[in-house]
């Protein structure tokens, strides 16, 4: 294929998710005009510039959100794209940050390793969590929506629970912050983003992205997983493991998430995990984001960012008296039309097609 | 006994609300459609049907809850309509435009309550609750459970539960609405307007899950605050749980029910107070009950065979 071929595929390829995200934006606005129509133009402007006016602290601020949404829209998009829903992102997440603040809290070994240790164990134990959804539907059949449902709440109560032995703040009912030994290294990202709370966790959260491209479409291991996520009869008949790869995909889809956890809360932002009885909300954010991507591990950096971005935005707005959750409905939105973004695909083809033949009509005429 | 008496009271508020979004999930997937969406129905239903509430205070009680009750039913049945028209009439991913209406929902509420009254909690009345009912209430034991302290809704629940039974297992409506989650080409081939069928049993579940919304936030709280706990995602354990049957399906909440009251209330019961274990084990419980429950019974799924495909005519 020629290089305009290529770029013309790609431009197709992308043309849906552009007119979803017109129609988010669309309904965003009409919204903003119902509830305060003087300040609807002003309230629309500072979502679409969003993060991007603030210098380069405001674009590091957006990369800074856009690493556990990317790390988590990950994970999400390995399931989608191998066949499993992953709806457990919440669970995941909170084992695999509170298994990295508690190794950042207590174990004493010198930089690097004091945050790729927590890391790692991060990506360990939420691929262990994640891994008991994939084990009970192989072996039990239990439905993977409802066993990752049911496993955040136990995940979310567990860690309340460990934290509050371990390493508890209870002035402020959370965890105890990540000490700055542990914290991850801003990597040069402090320096081109100077006063913003982004740090080296944005460049690892990338190179997961183009990891797991290479990973899914790359490699022999990879396209089994779809495969069995399309078609698990045939790809039994093709001697594929359907089941052994229903468990990994789950593990890789837990240790991507879980590693968002850990790349959240290994900073210097002042966050931390609340002791509280609510499921954390970066479990939900991270299908919103996968779903955006088409669960392409390479737009969910692209998504994670435009999410980012319209949420810094969504702040900002708040000058102008609007509620920030404003950003939730225009996503919400968005990601309704993507549910159909194949049939818009279709139609459209079929527009381009009856246009032509007018065309030519046109011209015999 | 009063300990008995105060656990089975706290139980149906629990039960009653996972029964009827069970229920209405139950009509949604048996004419073959997946509504993941039912947490943000519920949300839609509970805010509207607050709202009203809020609206009519001047009325009598019961009335105000009757009307509010008919409003959530409404919302949620409006609001299932971009769920049914993205799965049924564009053959979209049904997980997809469930998920959509869950994210929508809280947003939506929040967005609403705080541009109408500046603050996103919506406060209301608890004027609904019975202390006893005449006569019944005088039967010992029974009476004390079923009708001291109780709410309307629970006998609307079970009433629910009664009607659902016999339009699903008794009626022709009930046995082409199955048909079309089973096998819809032989449906369509019979005659049955499988799209319309399929429209009617998203509509009802939306209508459920919008009462169901309501019946959740009036026991248990004071003010709405755009949530519903996760009992949307709960009703849909309890419908697999309950093997996609009217029957089963109250079984299951009212198993959930139990032990949600046990976990909310067991520093009440001096029996599981004395056994000293953390809070948390209690809070795990219905969670990790469910899941032994599902491991058992998942693997003779009697699950809807055409639940979760678009229909299409040409394709067989």
């Amino acid at each position: 294929m020629s290089r305009k071929a290529h770029l013309k595929k790609f431009l197709a390829a992308l043309l849906p998710t552009v007119i979803c995200i017109v129609m988010g934006l669309l309904v965003g606005f009409l919204i903003l005009l119902f509830a305060n129509p003087s300040q609807a133009a002003n309230g629309f402007k500072t979502i679409l510039s969003g993060g991007f006016v603030g210098g380069m602290r405001g674009i590091g601020n957006v990369f800074y959100y856009a690493t556990p949404a990317m790390m988590v829209g990950l994970g999400v998009a390995v399931g989608f794209k191998t066949g499993v829903f992953n709806i457990g992102g919440s669970g995941q997440f909170v084992i695999g940050g509170y298994f990295a603040m508690l190794l950042a809290h207590t174990l004493q070994i010198p930089r690097p390793f004091s945050w790729i240790v927590p890391i790692l164990a991060a990506a360990v134990t939420a691929a262990v969590w994640a891994s008991i959804a994939g084990l009970l539907y192989v072996y039990f059949k239990v439905n993977i929506v409802i066993s990752t449902i049911l496993l955040n709440y136990i995940g979310m109560y567990l860690v309340n629970y460990l934290i509050r032995y371990t390493i508890y703040d209870s002035g402020k009912n959370q965890a105890k912050l990540t000490p700055e030994s542990a914290q991850i290294p801003g990597m040069g990202l402090d320096i081109l983003f100077p006063d913003s709370s982004l740090n080296g966790g944005f460049i690892i959260a990338v190179l997961f992205a183009i990891l797991i491209y290479i990973l899914l479409f790359k490699t022999t291991k990879g396209y089994e997983m779809i495969a069995g996520g399309l078609n698990p009869s045939a790809s039994l008949l093709a001697g594929i493991s359907v089941k052994k790869n229903t468990v990994l995909s789950m593990c890789i889809s837990g240790a991507l998430i879980g590693i968002g956890g850990a790349l959240m809360f290994l900073s210097n932002s002042g966050k931390s995990i609340s002791v509280v009885d609510t499921l954390a909300a970066e479990g939900f954010n991270g299908i919103s984001v996968a779903l955006l991507a088409g669960n392409h591990p390479l737009g969910v950096i692209l998504s994670s960012i435009f999410i980012a971005s319209i949420t810094v935005g969504g702040f900002y707005m708040q000058a102008y008296r609007f509620v920030p959750e404003i950003i939730d409905i225009i996503v919400a939105v968005i990601i309704y039309f993507s549910a159909f973004s194949l049939l818009i695909m279709q139609n459209f083809e079929k527009l381009q097609i009856w246009l032509k033949n007018k065309r030519e009509e046109g011209h015999e005429g | 006994m009063n300990t008995l008496v105060f656990t089975l009271q706290q139980t149906f508020l629990f039960f009653v609300p996972l029964l009827i979004v069970a229920l209405g999930a139950m009509f949604s997937e048996r004419s073959g459609v997946l509504n993941i969406g039912l947490e943000g129905i519920m949300v839609m239903g509970a805010f509207f049907g607050i709202l009203t509430i809020n609206a009519l205070t001047e009325l009598p009680a019961q009335l105000q809850l009757l009307c509010g009750i008919i409003v959530s039913m409404i919302a949620g049945m409006v609001y299932t309509l971009f769920h049914a028209f993205a799965a049924i009439t564009l053959k979209a991913d049904q997980t997809i435009s469930g998920t959509a209406l869950n994210l929508f929902a809280p947003a939506f509420c929040i967005f609403m309550a705080r541009v109408v009254q500046e603050v996103q909690q919506v406060a209301f009345k608890n004027v609904f609750r019975i202390d006893k009912a005449p006569v019944l209430g005088e039967i010992p034991f029974f009476g004390e459970v079923l009708f001291q302290k109780f709410y309307l809704t629970t006998y609307l629940g079970i009433l629910i539960l009664i009607v659902s039974w016999i339009v699903i297992e008794k009626t022709r409506f009930g046995l082409r609405l199955r048909a079309c989650g089973e096998n819809p080409h032989a449906a369509d081939s019979v005659g049955i307007n499988v799209t319309k069928m399929r429209y009617l049993g998203v509509m009802i579940s939306g209508a459920l899950g919008g009462l169901g919304g309501l019946v959740f936030v009036v026991p248990t709280s004071t003010t709405f605050n755009a949530t519903v706990a996760g009992y949307g995602f709960l009703a849909l354990a309890v419908l697999i749980f309950g093997q996609w049957q009217p029957g089963r399906i109250a079984v299951a909440a009212l198993f959930f029910g139990l032990m949600k009251t046990i976990a909310a209330a067991y520093s009440g019961i001096p029996l599981l107070m004395d056994l000293g274990f953390p809070d948390t084990v209690y809070k795990i419980i219905p969670y990790a009950a469910t899941i032994i429950v599902l491991m058992f019974t998942s693997k003779n799924s009697k699950s809807p065979a055409a639940s979760g495909t678009p229909y299409n005519k040409g394709e067989r």
